[in-house]
């Protein structure tokens, strides 16, 4: 059901029957490594490019989701996924493994909602089983398209942050009792003239208000609803801006309550500038650690608002800014 | 000794000058790089690199400045010896040791080594 | 950065800056200074070792001490840690000869992925291009000066 300008509330009772999450070493040493399924020790593994590592874990994380949930994978009836590289190969290739019918999309760092809340909205009206998302994104494959070889000495500003290399889905059914998709907020480009490819905090933080602020608006509730809110990968940059910029236009957001995927994911010790960013930061933090949390009834509402830069490294070169975008998901127990 | 000194000072002021570059003047490392090497070419123009050179040594001839002096160094000498045409024999002659290392040793890198990431 | 801003966008940018950290300049200036300043003395070693022992004169040990430190700087590369060298160090690993050596290396061992022909030959000179192409161009456009110059009695 339509709620306000852009966002969707969903009665047909949408729940998450199993998650999964796949990471490489660096997130494996961080605070949250206990909530993730798989844990891999370098970032080849065992492929012979990063491109193809990316893939691996995609599946991997696909496969260990359905074999969690008890079904088969010719059981799936859609699969959903979306990563950072050109032409999104890793989930082409995934998709090719997991054999359903597949919808592939791209929102750079926001693919993690934006699959959930299609499969939603696609799930709600319709009578399809079980609806699979996924998402992922590699460091070092990210660095490779979007800036520099990984061996490059260019000096990182502390606006910077570093790409999580891992993979998480979610698996989507009617036919459960469990984790509930509740709404989402569709988000809409924001651009406030940020060129920098180093600083996508920036660029992102006044999509994500807007997102964060048409939901409560649409919904007519206040922050203090959810558990958590989590914003996907502003960095403590980014979500610093995106606190403010929320305050200016009369929300609060309490300290307590909003948190951000990527400055969960790393430690103090870890040095990432201003924190995790990546497809995979939103999705490996939800679909692990905030989905554990609520499975263990520490926490029962959350929204998570993944954010993407939506630029291109020609657009760039051309002098082009970087456009943001944020979509929300709620979550409740 | 006398001529560490100058070299530790003049280069790490050549970096200086990189560093605020790109940290002031928000410039990628290409266009820093690439300001430095012309900025060497025009000073080698107007024969003012090579004394730096004579003063500071490495510290002058290490930075990638001193690429643009040589490939003018190498298009003068040439230009001087063979008129007009000289000017593109010889803009790489004193650069292609250093070009053809960097190739060379490059590809041989990739022969070795993996990225780490 | 080429373009214009709106007003919105201008007040964005102000509210923003406010509250990114700023880039350590200072900090950075010193670093650069330090470690580049290091590199160009060990230059001035090698030289000197040329020289001394290898029968070199001031003007050809330019070769082998540029060659030198572009295998040093290939080999820290390789290792994998020569960024993390550049990270602390800023200009003062890029400026040197070895920043060329590594834009070199890095995309070399990077892209060896994509095979040894469009990957390794097609992708080495990614981010040196641009020093080659305006390094040769200027200075062709400054012998030309030269040559209108000398062909007025200059």
């Amino acid at each position: 059901m339509v709620k306000g300008n852009q966002s969707f509330i969903f009665n047909a009772g949408i729940f998450i029957l199993s998650t999964s999450t796949v990471v490489g070493p660096f997130e494996g040493k961080g605070p949250l490594s206990g909530d993730f399924d798989i844990i891999h020790d370098d970032i080849w593994m065992n492929q012979d490019s990063f491109e193809k590592a990316e893939k691996i874990m995609l599946e991997e994380a696909a496969l260990r989701t359905i074999e969690k949930a008890g079904i088969k994978k010719e059981e799936i009836n859609l699969f959903i996924s979306g990563d950072l590289l050109s032409q999104i190969i890793s989930s082409n290739f995934a998709a090719r493994t997991i054999g359903s019918p597949y919808i592939g999309i791209y929102s750079a760092c926001s693919g993690s909602m934006e699959s959930l809340l299609l499969a939603a909205l696609i799930m709600e009206g319709n009578d399809i089983p079980y609806i699979l998302t996924g998402t992922s994104s590699h460091n070092a494959s990210a660095e490779k398209q979007f800036r520099y070889p990984t061996e490059y000495g260019s000096q990182k500003p502390p606006t910077a942050q570093w790409t999580v290399t891992g993979a998480g889905t979610c698996l989507l059914t009617k036919m459960f009792q469990g984790p509930k998709i509740t709404s989402a907020t569709i988000g809409k480009i924001v651009d406030m003239g940020v060129c920098d490819p180093f600083n996508m905090g920036s660029a992102m933080a006044p999509a994500a208000a807007d997102t964060l602020y048409t939901h409560f608006q649409d919904l007519g509730i206040t922050p203090d609803y959810y558990d958590i809110i989590a914003t996907g990968d502003l960095g403590n940059v980014g979500h610093k801006i995106c606190k403010d910029l929320l305050k200016d236009k009369g929300l609060e957001m309490p300290d307590n309550i909003f948190t951000d995927c990527g400055m969960l994911i790393y430690g103090d010790n870890q040095n990432v500038q201003a924190g995790g960013s990546g497809c995979a930061c939103s999705a490996v933090v939800t679909f692990g650690h905030f989905l554990n949390r609520m499975n263990r009834k520490e926490i029962k509402r959350i929204l998570v608002v993944a954010t993407g830069a939506l630029h291109s490294p020609l657009s760039y070169q051309q002098k082009e800014s970087i456009p943001g975008i944020a979509h929300g998901v709620a979550i409740e127990m | 000794m006398d001529k560490i000194f100058w070299a530790f000072v003049i280069g790490g002021l050549i970096c200086v000058i990189g560093q605020i570059m790109m940290d002031v003047f928000a410039l990628t490392p290409a266009h820093t790089m690439s300001t430095l090497v012309v900025a060497g070419a025009i000073l080698g123009g107007l024969g003012l690199y090579e004394p730096l050179i004579k003063f500071a040594g490495a510290g002058a001839s290490v930075p990638i400045s001193s690429f643009g002096n040589s490939l003018l160094k190498g298009a003068f000498t040439e230009l001087e010896k063979d008129g007009p045409i000289g000017i593109f024999t010889g803009i790489f002659e004193l650069t292609s040791s250093g070009v053809s290392s960097a190739i060379i040793f490059g590809f041989m890198a990739s022969l070795i080594f993996k990225p780490k990431g | 950065m080429g373009k214009k801003l709106t007003p919105e966008q201008q007040n964005y940018k102000d509210f923003s800056k406010k509250r990114e950290p700023k880039r350590p300049v200072f900090k950075n200036c010193i670093k650069a200074f330090v470690v580049g300043g290091l590199i160009c003395v060990l230059g001035q070693i090698f030289q000197a070792i040329y020289i001394k022992h290898f029968g070199f004169t001031e003007k050809t040990a330019a070769s082998p001490t540029s060659a030198t430190l572009i295998i040093i700087s290939v080999l820290l590369t390789g290792l994998g840690v020569y960024d993390k060298i550049a990270q602390w160090a800023g200009a003062g690993t890029a400026v040197p000869i070895t920043g060329f050596a590594n834009t070199m290396a890095s995309a070399a061992i990077e892209h060896r992925s994509e095979g040894y022909v469009l990957g390794v030959g097609g992708n080495m000179f990614k981010i040196s291009g641009p020093v080659i192409v305006f390094g040769v161009f200027s200075a062709f456009v400054i012998s030309i000066i030269k040559v209108i110059f000398n062909f007025f009695g200059g």
